[in-house]
């Protein structure tokens, strides 16, 4: 006779409720970011598809258009290295932030994950700064197949880090009126995986349109 | 349905009745079995939208040169018959079953999100809403299912019909990804205690598979959509080969969304007929682990073999021999499958009820829809096949050959579990008969058709080609197949006021959802069982481990107790109990509105961008897309505050 009663089990607070043992959010996330592996990759996959098909306008790199002469390229790749700098720094951030929430320390948990939005927000006006440049020369969503390509995959990507900012600033929030302690670490988790997934698509979005030529 | 119930539970209110009725607890439901309740409702009457748009296809079809509708009307209807089929009817219809049957079979109260689980079911409401308006209002998709650039394109295609296509689908695949990740979860965590995965329920295992392909190939079709919407709203040039875009890359994406979604609309079918097998046969499904393989491989494979759907466009000859080669792969394990389901009922003693009947015709008619598969990935010969109606008899012994006689089989299987009523045999057996008849009779002939170079996609014909009798034969198995559906849609209706009461097991099956009364009580189990075989109902399972003693969970424990002490006993007299969870001590999520607010938010978001590209009075409504977001962004943090959770 094996039953395992109801409200027996409902009464142990320290029974892990799952047949893997990992949370539900937790697992949905992963699933989540499966998904999201697939949205970025197709995006990807369009932009390698279309690289050197432009058939006029700025071109990424330098080298030769259809007629013949030289181009200029218009990516800035320094400029865009110390953006992506900037966006690794706040995975570090994320990760001191889980830290300070999982030790109760509630004042590392609120400077760490302001920092992280916040160096998410300076990684979002690098990306306002370089899409405003590139319409001024020239180069918009409809001028040739790297604008469309080029904007709506890094566009696609700032749309995750905005929704990270706020999804962090969020949780500051609620450090900050003291309901985040180390009984609800798991949304820092969670927000974590988020972060962490954002920018390690960001690395390679960065090598594979602006390292390769 | 009286019943009654004796409790002495502390806070006891055994009269009240369990569950609140009316629209608005329908509304507000975060119960699995409602949400399944009405995937299953409005599956089935998309289903009838998506016959009556094939009726009118096939009687512009039945003489030749037939004025009924005209070239533009019939674009639309095949077009619109397809996406309402597919993604109105079938997914949503297995939707259904996920939604009520997983949570029963693997024991648990619930899906991992109820919420997110409803918000699944409005979403595809709403989506599916949008596209039957662009039907009735004679504004729907004209481009085929596939949607081939550049045809797509604002150029040649103006009108808002092609927007309907992109805005529509990304709804409901919103629906489809949102419900697949619940749905894995749900499996890989909720189930009971003692349920490996190895000893999960074929269907179960089936689902899984499917929501796996469902959450990667739909993204795939997301950034599909979403590129040819920028194409037609934005000015970019991603399929515009006038201005150095490829309709190429279409192609890419969406068959490599397409192939998987046919996967998706066979497997869970792979895992009814699994189910409905054994239990009419009365023999463990023969080969479990080597079904579960094949159908992991299966799921595998059918993500590498996307370009047999583009042999004609010249891929070059090694593209064309690897998707080739590729594609008779998987025939090999379906073939493993069939002999596992023959296998299964060799030597068994056969009940032939209708769902039965359904799942035997399955067999047969799956297979012919393979073998003209496998005729398709012959590259040279699929360029002669290719656009005309052979592709056309191939789809539908699958589609409908397939999926649709597995989902009958699957409705007359579980009826019974979720409305206590039995569906009436005989009646069963007249929409048996009527639609196998039909289906051969429909579908045979469009292989000679087709053979005989019948293009596809076109609205009339020349009289002189010889086609004419097989057209004709062809309509009227359509009819008879609409008939027999009549047949079937009056049995539900009269089942579920006369049918007879169908008890807890009615087929004297072996999964966990029969162990409980039916319908099931809101809170499913009253104690989560605790499992130690694959078919917990029958005594001797094909490993020989120990079932559940006396095969019934309700009926051997009568005690409710609370930390351990008796605190009241229960009966169940029929099938309705009407204890409320709260008196047995389960918490169950409480009703919510903020999922069908969301979903209404994001039908303003994505609808008014159609109306944006409309002339006329209703030109310019970008105001209710920023109200449309504004919604979703309040609906998100109500939601997330919302309290009981
Ligand atoms: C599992 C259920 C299946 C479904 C639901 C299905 C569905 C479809 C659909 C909808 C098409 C038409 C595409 C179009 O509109 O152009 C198609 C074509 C094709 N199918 Fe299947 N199919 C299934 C199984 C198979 C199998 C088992 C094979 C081969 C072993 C196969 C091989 C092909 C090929 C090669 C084509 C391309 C035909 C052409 O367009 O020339 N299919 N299938
Ligand atoms: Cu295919």
């Amino acid at each position: 006779m094996s039953i395992v009663n109801a409200a027996d089990h409902a009464a142990n607070p320290a029974h892990l409720d799952t047949s893997t043992g990992l949370d539900n959010r937790k697992m949905a996330f992963w699933t989540f970011i499966g998904s999201e592996c697939l949205l970025f990759g197709s995006l990807i996959a369009t932009y390698l598809a279309y690289k050197g098909r432009s058939l006029t306008g700025p071109l990424p790199h330098a080298g030769r258009t259809l007629g013949g002469q030289e181009s200029q390229g218009i990516l800035d790749i320094p400029l865009t290295s110390l953006s992506t700098f900037v966006l690794l720094m706040s995975s570090l951030g994320m990760v001191l932030a889980l830290a300070a929430v999982q030790r109760a320390d509630r004042k590392g948990a609120i400077l760490w994950l302001f920092t992280t939005a916040g160096l998410g927000l300076v990684f979002l006006g690098f990306q306002a700064y370089e899409f405003n440049h590139f319409y001024h020369a020239g180069l918009t969503l409809q001028t040739n197949l790297f604008g469309s390509t080029f904007f709506l995959l890094t566009g696609f990507h700032g749309a995750h880090v905005f929704v990270g900012v706020i999804y962090l600033s969020t949780l500051g929030m609620l450090a900050v009126k003291n309901q985040l302690g180390p009984e609800r670490s798991m949304s820092v988790e969670i927000a974590g995986l988020y972060w962490h997934f954002v920018d390690v698509i960001w690395i390679v979005i960065f090598a594979l349109v602006y390292l390769i030529k | 349905m009286a019943s009654t119930a004796t409790v002495a539970a502390p806070h006891a209110h055994a009269a009240a009745p369990h569950t609140e009725t009316g629209v608005w607890s329908w509304i507000t439901t975060v119960d699995h079995k409602r949400i399944g309740i009405l995937y299953f409702f409005s599956s089935i009457f998309y289903f009838l939208v998506g016959g009556i748009e094939a009726l009118f296809i096939r009687t512009q079809l039945i003489v030749p040169e037939n004025n009924f509708i005209s070239a533009d009307t019939y674009n639309q209807m095949f077009t619109q018959h397809a996406l309402t089929m597919i993604f109105l009817a079938l997914m949503p219809l297995t939707a259904a079953f996920f939604n009520y049957i997983v949570p029963l079979q693997i024991g648990a109260r619930d899906v991992a999100f109820p919420r997110l689980n409803a918000l699944s079911y409005w979403v595809y409401f709403f989506g599916g809403l949008m596209l039957l308006f662009a039907a009735v209002t004679k504004m729907a998709p004209n481009v085929g299912w596939f949607a081939y650039a550049p045809i797509t394109e604002r150029q040649y295609n103006p009108g808002p019909n092609v927007d309907f296509y992109v805005l529509g689908l990304q709804i409901v695949g919103l629906s489809s990804i949102l419900a697949g990740i619940n749905f894995i979860v749900t499996i890989l965590n909720m189930r009971a205690p003692g349920m490996r995965l190895m000893r999960m329920p074929i269907f179960t295992w089936m689902v899984l598979i499917t929501q796996v392909l469902i959450v990667t190939a739909m993204a795939v079709f997301t950034i599909a959509i979403t590129q040819l919407m920028f194409d037609r709203m934005f000015g970019t040039t991603f399929f515009d080969p006038a201005r150095g875009g490829d309709p190429l890359v279409w192609q890419h994406l969406f068959w490599m969304f397409g192939h998987p979604e046919v996967y998706i609309l066979i497997i869970p079918i792979f895992g009814i007929i699994s189910e409905v097998i054994p239990t009419f046969s009365r023999k463990p499904l023969f080969g479990y682990n080597v079904m579960v393989f094949a159908s992991v491989l299966i799921g595998w494979l059918g993500w590498g073999v996307w370009s047999h759907h583009m042999f004609a466009v010249g891929l070059g000859p090694i593209a064309d021999a690897f998707f080739a080669l590729s594609t008779m792969l998987i025939a090999i394990p379906t073939g493993i499958k069939i002999f596992n389901w023959i296998g299964t009922m060799w030597g068994g003693s056969i009940r032939f009820t209708t769902s039965m009947l359904y799942a035997v015709a399955f067999i047969a008619m799956f297979t012919l829809g393979g073998i003209s598969g496998v005729m398709h990935s012959v590259a040279p010969s699929d360029l002669q096949q290719t656009d005309t109606y052979f592709v056309v008899a191939h789809i539908h012994y699958v589609f409908f050959g397939g999926t649709v006689l597995g989902l009958f089989s699957g409705i007359y299987y579980w009826f019974p579990k979720i409305f206590g009523r039995l569906l009436d045999e005989k009646l069963g057996k007249i929409h048996f008969v009527g639609t196998l008849a039909g289906m051969n009779l429909a579908f045979f002939p469009m292989h000679f058709l087709g053979m005989y170079g019948q293009p596809r996609r076109t609205f009339t014909y020349p009289g002189d080609l010889g086609w004419n009798w097989m057209n004709f034969l062809s309509t009227m198995g359509a009819y008879l197949m609409a008939l027999s559906t009549l047949v079937l849609v009056w049995n539900v209706i009269r089942s579920l006021r006369k049918g007879a009461i169908a008890g807890d097991n009615p087929w004297g099956a072996a999964t966990l959802e029969w162990s409980i009364p039916s319908p099931p009580p809101v809170y499913n189990f009253r104690d989560i069982p605790m499992v130690h075989s694959r078919m917990p109902l029958w005594e001797a399972d094909a490993n020989k481990e120990p079932g559940i003693p006396h095969g019934k969970v309700a009926e051997d424990v009568n005690s409710i107790t609370v930390g351990g002490t008796q605190v009241g006993e229960i009966e169940y007299p029929d099938s309705e109990s009407k204890m409320s969870a709260h008196d047995l001590g389960i918490h169950l999520p409480p009703p919510s509105y903020w999922p069908v607010i969301l979903a209404f938010g994001i039908l303003m978001t994505f609808g008014s961008l159609i109306f944006r590209n409309l002339d006329g009075a209703l030109h310019n409504l970008w105001f209710l897309s920023v109200a449309g977001v504004l919604l979703v962004a309040v609906s998100i943090f109500k939601w997330a505050f919302e309290p009981g959770h």
